[in-house]
């Protein structure tokens, strides 16, 4: 008797969840599936698989044809892949000296520290606008420029995370190890990037990924700096092609998977880091 | 701390000194200014700042006069219970139930977290193929099921004023569940096993487990995760704006009524960020007290 309660308890619960898994993988295998139709057949048969018949690469060449896809993931990389390294390695710097020292103005550098997480993008972004204009790196010709304005505030924007992050594993490792490299005549940046640095990889991992996947998502930054074609990294591009094949939809299902299916394969292979470091400020600080 | 080999401090400045320039420059310092800019006359982004606004607080007053702002903070609120109640609600059920099954829960933790690492422009993209007039997702299937007659195509406008809201907030709150659910899960399993044999022993079902000891237990987990979406809930952009532009059908937030008036307002924008900074430490605020004042025992 008891056996069977707990028996079909266990069914719905696994139920439940499936359902639940059900509403996160159904609407990009049905975006993937729809993708590799005419417009005729998603309109028709937009439940059914792409064979036979139904099968079609026109909306893959329609989208290559008029949009530089290309040319947008390199955008996005270099500003992505910019954005995390310079945030992680300033970061930790920074980290090492606020978890190891003690020295005056300590105390103020760490309520600048957290204040500067609450500050949503919202309240800095038209003084930044406004800087950068003046700097004269925002809308120039050279696509260089362009990209660094977005670089620079993205990186802002997730140091005081990072730090905080980075600090709380840093605290983490035996300072015994230090000392032993103390001994041995290391300074203090040779102890930093022979010790501690090696010791806390997994962590400036971590957060490397989450910077990227941060900046690399991050559309209302995008608008503002990246205004032409050239410029444009992946997520703009997404946007403007949503407002211009508004009825299109091949193109649509089209470009939505050409630009998660990627995130996808990187998730899957890296899912533990990427995990850890999205939700890294909320479970260790 | 001051252990020896830290005692030599000439030239921790060095190490410090990067990271906090780039806060300096792009944080705190245009923090400051947007707060000035708000009382000043700014037309565009590229003119000057003008003379101070008389009275001084102008584009406050006119915050509390004007419509569309009044309707974005009333969508925002709403946005603010739909995700605490909704986020967080399903991520508690979710993580309860993964907490007692054995096998699957690293598949369940992979999928239900994947909405995350997307774009929300490509989910925002993805919705709106799903919540189509004619032959979305969504028609589709209550057409099917026979909600909607399918002989004469009777079909749902989900972006009419009626039903606006609900079709932008249920991408959003269906993004972040499993977010919350992965700070949930990492606080059940910190939970000392000795609790649920002790409890188990005295003949408590699995179900008054969950309820007696997982739920008070977790409670600081939650309180973070409601914190955080309070906060989330006032920065959510890219998928509201990707689905329904300008506030199609009244569903304006405040921040992509900000975005809306930056082109051509600049003073009046910025205002209306000072004000969503007030809104987000306020509300942290009393979230933070609520769940403080009720815990007095802790785990």
């Amino acid at each position: 008797m008891k056996g069977k309660t707990i028996k079909t308890s266990t069914v719905i619960i696994y139920l439940i969840l499936s359902l639940w898994s059900l509403t996160t993988i159904f609407p990009l295998v049905w975006s993937v599936m729809n993708s590799f139709k005419d417009k005729k057949a998603i309109y028709n048969n937009s439940f059914s698989l792409p064979l036979g018949d139904l099968f079609s690469l026109d909306n893959y060449r329609n989208i290559f044809a008029n949009y530089d896809i290309l040319k947008a993931y390199r955008n996005s990389f270099i500003i992505s892949g910019t954005v995390a390294v310079v945030v992680v390695l300033f970061a930790g710097m920074a980290a090492y000296i606020m978890t190891r020292y003690r020295f005056t103005g300590k105390k103020i550098l760490n309520t600048l520290l957290y204040a500067g997480m609450m500050f949503p993008i919202y309240s800095t972004i038209i003084p930044v606008i406004r800087m950068q204009s003046k700097w004269g790196i925002v809308n120039t010709e050279h696509v260089g420029l362009n990209l660094l304005s977005v670089i620079l505030p993205q990186i802002a924007g997730n140091m005081s995370f990072a730090i905080i992050v980075l600090s709380s594993y840093i605290e983490g490792i035996p300072m015994e190890l230090e000392e032993a490299a103390y001994m041995e005549g290391c300074g203090m940046v040779q102890t930093y990037f022979k010790v501690v640095m090696p010791l806390t990889k997994p962590s400036f991992v971590t957060v490397a990924i989450f910077s990227f996947l941060w900046s690399y998502n991050d559309l209302f930054t995008q608008m503002f700096f990246l205004r032409t074609k050239d410029n444009w990294a992946i997520t703009i591009l997404l946007n403007n092609i949503a407002s211009k094949e508004g009825v299109n939809y091949g193109a649509l299902f089209g470009s939505v998977t050409m630009i998660v299916v990627p995130v996808l394969l990187v998730y899957l292979l890296l899912q533990k880091y990427i995990i850890k470091g999205m939700t890294a400020g909320a479970v260790k600080g | 701390m001051d252990a020896k080999i830290y005692q030599n401090k000439k030239f921790i400045i060095f190490f410090l000194i990067p990271a906090f320039l780039f806060m300096f420059v792009f944080l705190y310092y245009p923090f400051v200014r947007n707060i000035l800019n708000s009382f000043q006359n700014i037309k565009y982004m590229a003119s000057p700042s003008g003379e101070w606004h008389v009275p001084v607080y102008e584009n406050y007053e006119k915050i509390l006069h004007d419509q569309k702002m009044g309707i974005a903070m009333k969508n925002t609120g709403i946005m603010i219970v739909a995700t605490i109640i909704g986020e967080v609600g399903i991520a508690i059920v979710l993580a309860l139930l993964v907490s007692n099954i054995k096998r699957g829960a690293g598949f369940f933790r992979v999928t239900f977290f994947f909405p995350i690492v997307i774009s929300a422009t490509a989910l925002g993209l993805l919705f709106n193929l799903i919540f189509l007039y004619d032959k979305g997702m969504i028609n589709q299937i209550l057409q099917f099921i026979g909600y909607l007659d399918a002989g004469s195509n009777e079909l749902i406008d989900w972006k009419d004023p009626a039903h606006a809201m609900v079709t932008m907030l249920i991408p959003v709150i269906w993004q972040y569940v499993g977010f919350y659910f992965v700070i949930l899960l990492t606080g059940i399993s910190g939970i000392s096993e000795e609790y649920y044999e002790a409890a188990s022993l005295d003949g408590a079902t699995k179900f008054q487990q969950s309820w007696y000891i997982t739920l008070p237990l977790i409670r600081n987990s939650i309180s973070t995760c409601v914190i955080l979406a309070v906060t989330g809930a006032l920065k959510v952009f890219d998928l509201p704006w990707t689905m329904l532009v300008n506030g199609m059908s009244g569903t304006w937030l405040t921040g992509t009524y900000m975005y809306s008036k930056v082109q051509n307002d600049v003073d009046y924008a910025s205002a209306i960020a000072v004000v969503i900074v007030i809104l987000g430490v306020v509300l942290s605020g009393i979230v933070n007290r609520l769940f403080r004042s009720n815990s007095d025992y802790e785990g």
